[in-house]
C-alpha cells in the first residue's frame, strides 16, 4: 500500500528540491537582465522534475490492472466474459484478504505477486524519470532561458486542459443522452413520445412479464412538470418581486444586509429537506382542511410540491431581481422623485420598466431550477402519471420519472432505461434554451446604463 | 402670469434661515441665511465638497431621499414652510423642478418623458391637453425643433445637449415656479453649453432659477446674484456683478481668480 504513494511522495520532494535547485543555480549565475525571475526558473526546474513522472506514474497505474488481469487470467483459457470476470473478482478478494470457497491459491499468489513486482518497477521508474527530468531541466537553467514564458506557456496549458476536460465531458453526457435516445426512438415512435397519452413503463420483475411491455406516451409527465411549474411561480414569482422591491427601494440598508443573506439561505437548504417538509407537513394538512372544505385533496398533490417549490425558488427571483433593481441608476430615481412622484409611482412607472428585461431573465432562471427540480416532487407529488390540471390530484414529473426508470434491477438497454434518456434529453434541450434566453437578455439589460 | 404686487414690493421667492445639514454626524452646512429673488438667476459657486449641491438639494428635499441625511433651520417658498414635517413634499417638488448634473432621461419616448409629469399628477385630461404640454414644453426649453419629428423615440437616443433640455423641458413640463439646476452644463461641450445658457437667460422672465456651477465665466454670465460657499458656509452673497469685479471677502477673490478650489 504504502509503495502505491510513495513515488506521489518521491515527485512532490524532488519538485521542492527541483525549485530551490534552479533558483540557485540562476541566482548564481552572472546576473544580467534575466527574462524573468529567479522564480521562474525555479518552477521551470519543478515542472521539468514533476510533470513527465506524474505522467509516467499514471499511465502505469491505469495499464498494470489490465496487464496484471491477462496474465493471472491466462491459466484460465477456457473461461471468458463473465465467467473469467467472477473469478477474477473473487480471486481479488482473497487477495484482499476475504476468502471464498473455490479459489485457486496458486493465482492467489500469483496476483499478489504482480502487484508487489509491478508496484516496485512503478516505484523505480518514477523516481528515475523524475531524477531525469530534474537534471535535464537543471542543465538547461541559463541566463538565456526564457523562464518566464515558458512557465507562463505551461499554465496557460494547464488551464487550457482544465476547460477542455470540463467541456469534453460536457458533450460526452450530451452525446450519451442523444445516443441513447436515438436508440429509444427507434423502440418506441417519436410520434407516441411526445403526444401519446399514456405513460406507464411498468418495471418487468420476471423475464416473461416484458410482454406487457409499458406505453411511453409523455404528454402526461410534460403536463405534470408545467402544472407543478406554474405553481411555483405562482408563489415565487410574486413573492420573489416584492421582496425584491422592498429590499431595492424601501429597506434601510441595514435592513437589506440582513434580510438580503437570510432569503438566499432559502437556496441553500438541501431540496430533501424542503421535500420531507411537504410530505410530511404540508401534504397531510393540506387533505385535511381539504376534507374541512369538502374538497379531495389526495396526500401527495401538485398542489403541495408546487408550493414549497415555489418556497424554494422565491430567492431566484428575489435576489436578481433585487440586484437589477439596484443597478438602475440612481439618477434615474431622482428625476422621478424631482416631478413630485412618490416611492411607488416611481418604482411603477421607471424602475420596473426598466429592469423588466432583468427580472423576466430572472423569472426564467427561476423556471428552469423548477423544471430540473426532483427531490420534492418525488417526496410531495407522488409517481403517478395523471394527465390532469387539478393541482389537488397526484402528478409526476419528467425528473421523478427519470429517477424511478433508473433505479431498480433492470437492464440498462431496456426501453424503461432508455425512456429516461429521451426524457432526459428533452429536459435538457428545454432548460438549456431556457438558460440561454434568459442569460442573453439579463446580459443585454446590464449592457444598457454602461 | 406676471404679479404687478411681486414687481412692486420684491418679496423673496425663497428664503433660508439658519440652515445646517448633517450627513450621519458630519455637518455640512452651517447656519446658512439665504433670500432668492423672484425671476432672477442666483448661481452657487465653491470649491468642490463645500456643499452647494447640498444646499440646492433642500430647497426641493431631495434629501429626504439620503437615509442619514437630517437638516435644522427653516426655509420658506414664498412665505410658507417647506422644511417642516408636515409639508407636502409632493407639491412641493411640482413647484420646484430640478434638473440634475449629468442629463437623466428615463429609459422611455421623448413624449413619454415630458409627458411623465402631467400624467402623473393629471395634469392633462385629454391627450390633446397632454400634446398641447409636451409641445410647449419642448419649445420652451429649446428642443423643439430638433425633436418634433421623433418624439416617439428613446430619450436616450438624443445626444448630450439635447438629453439635457428634453430634462429641462420634462422639469418645465409640470409649472414650476422654481428651476434647481445642478452643474447642468458639466457633463456637455461647448456648443451644447452655451445652447443651455442662452435658454436660461430665456427661461428666468418666466422662472426663478438657482444653478450650481463650476464655471466661473457661466456664473458671470447668466447669473444675477451670485453666492459663494467654501466649507459649508456662506462666505459671500451678492450681485454677480460686485462678486466677480469686487467682491468683499478675501477668499472669494481668492476663489474666483483660481487662487484655491
Ligand atoms: N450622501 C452623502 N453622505 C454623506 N456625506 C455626503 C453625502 N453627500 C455629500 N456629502 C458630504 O457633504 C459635503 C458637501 O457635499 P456636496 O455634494 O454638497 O458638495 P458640492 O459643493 O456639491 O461638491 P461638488 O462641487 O464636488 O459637487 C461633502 O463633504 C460631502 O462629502
Ligand atoms: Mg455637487
Amino acid at each position: 500500500m504504502l509503495l502505491s504513494y510513495l513515488p506521489l511522495l518521491i515527485i512532490a520532494l524532488f519538485g521542492a528540491g527541483a525549485f530551490y535547485a534552479s533558483r540557485a543555480r540562476i541566482s548564481a549565475a552572472p546576473q544580467r537582465s534575466l527574462p524573468g525571475l529567479p522564480g521562474h526558473y525555479g518552477w521551470y526546474g519543478t515542472l521539468w522534475t514533476v510533470v513527465p513522472a506524474t505522467l509516467v506514474y499514471a499511465a502505469w497505474t491505469i495499464i498494470d490492472d489490465r496487464v496484471i488481469r491477462n496474465v493471472v487470467l491466462s491459466d484460465f483459457p477456457d473461461l471468458s466474459g463473465a465467467a473469467a470476470t467472477l473469478l477474477y473478482v473473487s480471486i481479488e478478494n482473497a487477495a484482499a484478504g476475504v476468502m471464498t470457497d473455490d479459489v485457486p491459491m496458486a493465482s492467489v499468489e500469483l496476483l499478489l505477486h504482480l502487484e508487489n513486482l509491478s508496484a516496485a518497477a512503478r516505484f523505480a521508474l518514477v523516481t528515475a524519470v523524475s531524477v531525469l527530468g530534474f537534471f535535464w531541466g537543471w542543465r538547461r537553467i541559463r541566463p538565456e532561458l526564457t523562464a518566464r514564458d515558458r512557465v507562463e506557456t505551461a499554465l496557460l496549458v494547464a488551464l487550457f486542459i482544465a476547460s477542455i476536460i470540463a467541456i469534453l465531458t460536457t458533450v460526452g453526457i450530451v452525446l450519451s443522452l442523444v445516443v441513447e435516445t436515438f436508440r429509444f426512438f427507434q423502440l418506441v415512435s417519436p410520434f407516441e413520445f411526445f403526444f401519446g397519452l399514456e405513460w406507464s413503463p411498468q418495471i418487468a420483475l420476471r423475464e416473461d412479464q416484458v410482454a406487457a411491455s409499458g406505453a411511453f406516451g409523455a404528454v402526461p409527465v410534460f403536463a405534470g412538470t408545467l402544472l407543478i411549474t406554474v405553481i411555483a411561480m405562482l408563489v415565487a414569482g410574486p413573492i420573489g418581486l416584492m421582496s425584491a422591491i422592498y429590499l431595492a427601494e424601501y429597506a434601510h440598508p441595514r435592513v437589506r444586509a440582513v434580510i438580503k443573506p437570510l432569503l438566499e439561505i432559502l437556496a441553500g437548504i438541501p431540496t430533501v429537506v424542503y421535500g420531507f417538509f411537504a410530505a410530511l407537513v404540508l401534504a397531510p394538512s393540506m387533505r385535511n382542511l381539504g376534507v374541512d372544505l369538502g374538497l379531495t385533496i389526495s396526500s401527495e398533490s401538485a398542489l403541495a410540491a408546487g408550493l414549497i417549490m415555489g418556497i424554494m425558488i422565491i430567492p431566484f427571483v428575489s435576489s436578481l431581481s433585487d440586484d437589477i433593481m439596484t443597478a438602475v441608476p440612481m439618477s434615474l430615481r431622482e428625476g422621478s422623485y424631482g416631478l413630485g412622484a412618490t416611492a411607488s409611482e416611481t418604482i411603477k412607472r421607471v424602475i420596473l420598466p426598466a429592469a423588466t428585461p432583468g427580472i423576466v431573465g430572472g423569472f426564467m432562471l427561476a423556471i428552469s431550477r423548477a423544471i430540473g427540480e426532483t427531490m420534492i416532487v418525488v417526496m410531495a407529488a407522488g409517481l403517478a402519471a395523471n394527465l390532469t390540471a387539478n393541482p389537488f390530484e397526484a402528478v409526476t414529473t419528467v425528473t421523478v420519472q427519470i429517477a424511478t426508470l433508473l433505479v431498480g434491477d433492470h437492464e440498462f438497454d431496456s426501453e424503461k432505461t432508455m425512456a429516461a434518456f429521451a426524457l432526459g434529453l428533452t429536459l435538457f434541450i428545454v432548460t438549456l434554451a431556457l438558460n440561454v434566453v434568459a442569460l442573453r437578455v439579463v446580459q443585454k439589460y446590464s449592457e444598457r446604463y454602461e | 402670469m406676471v404679479n404687478v404686487s411681486a414687481l412692486s414690493d420684491p418679496q423673496p421667492k425663497l428664503v433660508a434661515r439658519a440652515v445646517s445639514v448633517y450627513y450621519g454626524g458630519k455637518q455640512a452646512l452651517f447656519d446658512i441665511d439665504l433670500d432668492i429673488m423672484s425671476r432672477e438667476v442666483t448661481a452657487f459657486i465653491g470649491p468642490s465638497g463645500c456643499g452647494k449641491s447640498t444646499f440646492l438639494r433642500c430647497f426641493n428635499r431631495m434629501n429626504d431621499l439620503i437615509d442619514d441625511c437630517r437638516s435644522t433651520g427653516s426655509m420658506l417658498l414664498d412665505g410658507s414652510d417647506i422644511a417642516g414635517p408636515d409639508v407636502d413634499v409632493v407639491q412641493l417638488r411640482m413647484r420646484i423642478g430640478m434638473v440634475f448634473q449629468k442629463p437623466n432621461p428615463f429609459p422611455k419616448s421623448v413624449y413619454d418623458n415630458v409627458a411623465y409629469g402631467p400624467r402623473l399628477h393629471g395634469m392633462a385630461p385629454t391627450r390633446g391637453d397632454l400634446d398641447e404640454i409636451v409641445e410647449t414644453s419642448l419649445r420652451r426649453a429649446g428642443i423643439w425643433d430638433e425633436v418634433k419629428d421623433r418624439v416617439d423615440q428613446p430619450g436616450t437616443s438624443l445626444s448630450g445637449g439635447q438629453q439635457q433640455r428634453l430634462c429641462i423641458a420634462r422639469a418645465i413640463a409640470v409649472r414650476p415656479d422654481v428651476l434647481l439646476m445642478d452643474e447642468p452644463c458639466s457633463a456637455l461641450d461647448p456648443i451644447a453649453t452655451a445652447t443651455i445658457e442662452e435658454l436660461i437667460d430665456e427661461l428666468k422672465s418666466e422662472y426663478t432659477i438657482i444653478i450650481v456651477t463650476h464655471n466661473m465665466q457661466q456664473a458671470a454670465r447668466v447669473s444675477q446674484k451670485t453666492a459663494f460657499l467654501n466649507l459649508g458656509r456662506l462666505i459671500e452673497f451678492d450681485e454677480t456683478q460686485k462678486i466677480f469685479t469686487n467682491p468683499s471677502e478675501p477668499s472669494t477673490q481668492d476663489y474666483i481668480t483660481g487662487r484655491f478650489g
